[in-house]
């Protein structure tokens, strides 16, 4: 007998990469509604919450093959606020911060189920555009990464490719803005023709950073941003981390948790692919609902 | 399962503050039995031994601060260390009530006895037994001891209301007795203050186990 998963899997072998068709998603609460019902008590959306949400990710499962790194993930992303990640290695944040734009795409062998909108629509939809997607959705890494270019070309380089200045002043413009967006403009505006393999590493994860503004994104996402780097750079990249909520949407995966609860307005708990927790970051660091999060906080785990 | 990093600390905070009121509880029957026994060398005992309170109270203060920076705690451990850090102030405090009924004892014991027939042990016990338990429910981190400790304020606080107008009317029947009778309302104003105290002491510990705050509300 053929069960949903397997029916599931086989269709990804088959199936378009990362693509949902309305009965995948009809499918999905079969195995899903029993993980809800085992914990009715999991506050998935915290009463504070009244915004509507910039990304609303809707039982969403995450299979690496046949292994289900994510397990039936409701969780709605509030606007303008930073959302943190948090669960030890394995758990699943990465996997789920690189679905909502889609990063997961390119690894073969992938399959997603259930829906991820942003500002109400569901970006796993056929034909979603991936380029403009990751434009409005911009991504930093864990270790920076930044072209073998200049300074200047490495901010420059998304607006460039996708037309998005008319003129050199203008393009100037936004790389200045960029960078200064990035807390960097003072450190750099000397050499900005210089390789930017020449920074220090903070100095290249807030390239980085600016490269990811300059297209004027809507969402930033951070997959352990400062991990790589030093307690001082790691202090700029948080103070940066929470000016740029004034314009954008901001989730950050970190496995510092003194970090998340410096930075994040909202963080998300989660453990062996399943969401835990999902609360205000006072209240998950104070006074958490759920045990396993109490017993997380608290190093108990393990 | 390893030994959290942080355990050792609590342990030890709790281990302080355990001390701390024990001593706080010794220093309230001492200055009572100096009163009751008429034995000013009791009450010297207290009042000297009261140092060693205060010294305990800025060591938790500091064990407080240090644990906070340097491990971090998080939900239960951080409910516990801000508790410790409220609660050895309020012990510091009864402490420093039990000084002053050993100060009045000092003045009592030169003047002649004060016949009112004050049931004051019936007072002082229930005092002391509040802060025995309320005590007991920090270490267990117990909010059901620690609410039941405080409903037992009402009873205290009606035998202050009793001793009260007993002392006051002892003093209208006989106007030389006023001056010791003054001392004696500053003592059952201390014992009523002790008991509120005890009641502060279990409201942290509600909220150290639930993460309630249950202070200046009905509940």
């Amino acid at each position: 007998m053929v069960t949903e998963r397997e029916r599931i899997s086989e269709n990804a072998v088959g199936g378009t990469e990362g693509s949902i068709n309305a009965n995948a998603i009809a499918r999905a609460p079969v195995m899903d509604n029993t993980v809800i019902n085992e914990r009715p008590e999991t506050n998935q959306q915290p009463a504070e919450q009244a915004l509507v949400p910039k990304i609303s990710v809707q039982e969403l499962d995450f299979y690496y093959g046949r292994t289900r790194a994510l397990k039936n993930i409701t969780l709605a992303i509030p606007p303008k606020q930073i959302t943190a990640l948090i669960g030890p290695s394995g758990c699943g944040k990465s996997t789920l911060i690189r679905t909502l734009n889609r990063m997961n795409d390119v690894i073969p062998g992938t399959r997603v189920v259930g829906r991820v909108e942003l500002d109400g629509e569901n970006i796993y939809a056929p034909g979603t555009d991936i380029v403009s997607l990751r434009r409005r959705v911009g991504m930093v890494f864990q270790k920076a990464n930044p072209f073998p270019r200049s300074i200047y070309d490495n901010v420059a380089y998304g607006l460039k490719i996708n037309g998005m200045t008319r003129s050199r002043s203008e393009l100037h413009d936004r790389v200045e803005a960029s960078l200064r967006a990035a807390a960097l403009w003072d450190e750099v505006k000397d050499r900005l023709k210089e390789s930017a393999f020449g920074l220090s590493g903070g100095q290249q994860q807030r390239v980085c950073i600016a490269r990811a503004l300059a297209v004027e994104p809507e969402v930033v996402l951070m997959d352990e941003p400062t991990s790589a780097l030093d307690p001082i750079a790691t202090q700029k990249i948080e103070e940066l981390i929470t000016d740029l909520t004034e314009k954008y949407t901001l989730v950050i995966v970190t496995h510092n948790m003194q970090q998340a609860a410096r930075v994040s307005d909202y963080t998300a708990f989660f453990w062996l692919g399943e969401l835990i927790e999902f609360n205000t970051t006072e209240k998950m660091f104070t006074k958490p609902d759920q045990q396993m999060t109490e017993d997380y906080v608290t190093g108990r785990f393990g | 399962m390893h030994k959290r990093l942080i355990e050792e600390n609590l342990n030890q905070m709790r281990d302080k503050l355990l001390v701390m009121g024990g001593a706080a509880e010794k220093a309230i029957m001492l200055s009572m039995r100096a009163l009751e026994e008429r034995d000013s060398n009791l009450a010297d005992r207290v009042i000297r031994e009261d140092d060693a309170i205060d010294r305990m109270e800025l060591e938790l203060d500091q064990m407080c601060v240090d644990v906070l920076v340097l491990k971090q705690p998080a939900a239960s451990d951080l409910r516990f260390v801000v508790s410790v850090a409220r609660t050895a102030p309020i012990v510091e405090r009864i402490a420093d009530h039990a000084v002053n009924i050993a100060k009045h004892a000092l003045a009592l014991n030169n003047e002649p006895q004060f016949e009112v027939g004050l049931e004051l042990t019936k007072m002082s016990n229930a005092v002391q037994g509040m802060l025995i338990d309320g005590l007991d429910a920090f270490t267990s981190g117990d909010p059901d001891k620690a609410r039941a400790t405080i409903e037992r304020d009402d009873e205290v606080d009606s035998l202050y209301d009793l001793f009260y107008s007993e002392i006051i009317s002892a003093m209208e029947r006989d106007p030389s007795v006023v001056g010791r009778g003054a001392q004696w309302l500053f003592v059952i104003k201390h014992l009523e203050r002790i008991a509120d105290y005890v009641t502060n002491i279990c409201e942290q510990i509600i909220y150290m186990s639930r993460g309630q705050v249950i202070k200046h509300s009905v509940w």
